[in-house]
């Protein structure tokens, strides 16, 4: 019998309404009992003692890259998953905008195998929505259902003809997964380095407009209505798209949304400095909108956060800005910038933050009852200490890539250890398995 | 004469401290003083009979071009040459660039060679920075992307200081195309830190809002926009931005914010006419407006070699 008991930690699990100092008993891989009964229960269990540690259910990543197959200059299943361990993350997602893309069986297959031997965490891949993500052809659904595909992207590369989106929508309800956009219309962001704004006016950089992403979530929403299927907006990032996502939910369409640790804490004055690892799609608003979208996490609005982890070299970061490519890392800071930025000025509480990293996304990809800490339900377990304070280095990172806009920053909550399946991945600031 | 210019600087260099000169958004009112003050001096050097002073000698000047430029290029080059330092042409189109050098190898290669200041163009915003930030090299930015051409935004204001004799209070309209204009920028910089009022005038897809975050006046009609203006700025326009249906035509163009005799009447009676160059004749600014008795246009060329050899001079004293 495999079997660990946490004791002494402070258990919260937003989607029990647990939050009390006690023990949970971990048993063959699922969560088994709590309190007194896990106590007694624990026999000759491993035992953590976590006092003053928070003991949450593992985070739950619904938008990463980990570049394999095809770029694993910038990371692998290996090195991402370590990553996502580092940082609280029991399950991530991976993007299919590989090379060659995740469209297939076959691709999918592969994944499969590589996380089977490689990851330290739970893997759910998406697939692609079009072959090759070319915006013109459906993949078979079906099949990549069947073989384990969780939803449907072709992040990357928007799909821009509506009639394709139709009827990847129509046709995805048949399986009951989303579609997940990246909402950006291509004519209005062609060129654009960054928000347009009083940034990009003052640098002469060539601005994104916000309506290049809105007009996308309105077009999405109206799809979504019009076929039945689930639309979830990936990483939504202008107040503007909101006022489209509120509307659709208030009309009943299935339409969620997700937001990064990101764009909940920086804006387009990161880029002030043409600090290339800043450049991110959709790209770091005004105030205004940062302001929007913690507004909007507060009212449900955005269903959960997600990271859109982004790997890329150096040697791609290093260039002349409207060269360097779009993306930054996420996985090993997304806690603590969000406790740090968020929950310590009093602006979002814990138990918030939690849900939307753990129950939430669950819920988004009926991923249930993964995400929360209820008897039988997968032992993904989380440790945090919310007094640690440490600096973000470069050095850090277990991610094969360091492009992090918030390395230099002193940060509070450190990741003490993250339970897989009632098996501990990382602990102490390393990997153990 | 060989001895070099009188420079306020000489008594107290450490009025200018810096390494570079990447954008005159850094730079404080004094400090951009101090390079105009300088370049009076330096003025007096090349319009006497021997045009050379030794200031710079044993210096490596390296001309770093990413984007065709003739004017600026040769302007630089002779600025360094009257201070008496090497001056050597790197052309990007014969180089590795183009067999996909990446720029910071491109620009280690050539601190390899022991130069001690690059004048640099680039077609990105922030690439001079970029350098500044990974190189032990003097970097000067001579027009990146956009964002900024500091040493036009100096020589524009120094050449409305020596006819005006002053900057504060003056009220300076800049036509044309602001978005996409580092001359726009830098000028702007360097106008409202010394206490010019600025007016950007043009259309509404070539003067966005948020020029009002950088302290200008915003106007799409021209009439409105040079009213009681002591110096109209005009900016050259590309057919280019035609073709991104950032306006109609050049007819219409020409129609709504040509500088013509015409519409002078506008200005202020003593109105400065000034071009970067080069210009449209007969499109943004008429043939008698450009040769007539307001313009500036040649003495601003003269001025650019001036200036330069103050901001060569001062950054040399902390390479």
């Amino acid at each position: 019998m495999n079997a660990l008991l946490i004791k002494n930690g402070r258990l919260l699990d937003p989607a029990s309404g647990r939050d009390e100092t006690t023990s949970i008993l971990l048993q063959d891989g699922r969560v088994a009992c709590f309190g007194a009964e896990a106590d007694s229960q624990a026999g000759d269990a491993d035992v953590i003692d976590a006092k003053g540690l928070l003991v949450a259910p593992g985070f739950i990543d619904i938008h990463t890259h980990l570049r394999e197959p095809g770029r694993e200059d910038k990371e692998t299943i290996y090195t991402g998953t370590r990553a996502a361990a580092a940082g609280g993350y029991t399950t991530v997602c991976p993007i299919p905008n590989t090379d060659p893309v995740i469209d297939t069986q076959t691709g999918l297959k592969f994944v499969l195998s590589r996380a089977e031997s490689d990851a330290v965490v739970n893997v759910m891949p998406f697939a692609a929505v079009t072959r090759g993500q070319k915006g013109e052809e459906i993949v078979e659904f079906g099949d990549l259902v069947y073989y384990g595909a969780r939803g449907f992207t072709d992040d990357g590369h928007p799909i821009m003809n509506s009639e394709i989106m139709r009827r990847a929508l129509e046709y995805s309800a048949m399986f009951d997964v989303p579609i997940l956009d990246h909402c950006e219309d291509a004519a209005l962001a062609d060129g654009g380095s960054m928000h347009e704004g009083h940034v990009s006016t003052k640098l002469g950089l060539k601005g994104i407009p916000a309506v290049a992403e809105s007009l996308q979530v309105a077009r999405d929403v109206e799809l979504a209505a019009f076929t039945g299927g689930h639309i979830h907006i990936m990483h939504v990032s202008k107040e503007v798209s909101l006022h489209h996502v509120r509307a659709g939910k208030a009309r009943g369409v299935k339409v969620t949304c997700e937001v990064t640790p990101h764009h909940l804490t920086l804006t387009d004055d990161e880029l002030a400095d043409f600090n290339t690892c800043a450049k991110v799609n959709p790209c770091l608003g005004a105030s205004d909108d940062r302001e929007a979208l913690i507004e909007a996490l507060l009212n449900g609005t955005i269903d959960c956060i997600a990271t859109d982890h982004a790997p890329h070299t150096d040697i791609e970061k290093d260039q002349p800005i409207t060269d360097a490519p779009f993306g930054m890392i996420g996985l090993e800071t997304a806690f603590a910038v969000l406790y740090t930025e968020l929950v310590l000025p009093g602006r979002v509480p814990l138990e918030l933050i939690i849900e939307k990293m753990t129950s939430a996304p669950a819920k988004v990809l009926h991923f249930e009852p993964r995400g929360t800490l209820a008897p039988g339900a997968p032992a993904d377990v989380v440790l945090i200490d919310l007094d640690r304070k440490w600096e973000v280095t470069r050095d850090g990172f277990l991610s094969k890539s360091k492009n992090s806009p918030y390395v230099g920053r002193q940060l509070q909550g450190g990741i003490e250890a993250t339970i897989v399946g009632g098996r501990v991945v990382y602990r102490d600031g390393r990997i153990v398995v | 004469m060989q001895t070099p210019p009188s420079a306020p600087l000489s008594s107290a260099p450490n009025v200018f401290a810096r390494k570079h000169l990447l954008g005159l958004e850094d730079l404080t009112a004094e400090e951009i003083t101090t390079i105009l003050d300088n370049a009076v001096g330096m003025k007096d050097v090349f319009t006497r009979d021997v045009k050379k002073v030794p200031t710079l000698r044993g210096k490596t000047v390296c001309n770093l071009f990413f984007e065709n430029s003739t004017r600026t290029r040769t302007s630089f080059e002779i600025a360094a040459k009257r201070l008496s330092a090497d001056v050597v042409n790197f052309n990007v189109s014969t180089s590795s660039v183009t067999k996909g050098e990446s720029l910071l190898d491109t620009a280690r290669t050539i601190q390899a060679m022991h130069v001690d200041m690059v004048v640099m163009r680039h077609n990105c915003p922030g690439t001079p920075k970029l350098l500044s930030e990974r190189l032990d090299m003097a970097v000067i930015n001579a027009g990146d992307g956009a964002h900024e051409h500091p040493t036009q935004g100096l020589l524009d204001t120094f050449t409305i200081r020596e006819k005006k004799g002053r900057i504060e209070g003056l009220k300076v309209a800049i036509v044309g195309d602001i978005r996409h204009s580092r001359v726009a920028r830098s000028n702007i910089w360097a106008l409202r830190k010394l206490g010019a009022r600025v007016a950007l005038v043009g259309p509404s897809t070539l003067v966005q809002r948020e020029f009002e975050g950088l302290g200008c006046e915003i106007h799409h009609n021209l009439k409105e926009g040079i009213a009681d203006a002591d110096v109209i700025n005009i900016l050259r326009i590309q057919l280019e931005r035609q073709r991104k249906n950032l306006f109609p035509s050049i007819r219409e163009y020409r129609l709504l914010y040509g500088i013509t005799r015409e519409r002078l009447k506008y200005a202020k009676p003593d109105v400065l006419i000034m071009h970067p160059g080069p210009i449209n004749r007969g499109v943004e600014i008429s043939q008698e407006v450009a040769d007539g008795p307001r313009s500036a246009i040649t003495e601003q060329v003269t001025n650019g070699i001036a200036v330069r050899m103050a901001v060569l001079y001062l950054l040399s004293l902390n390479t």
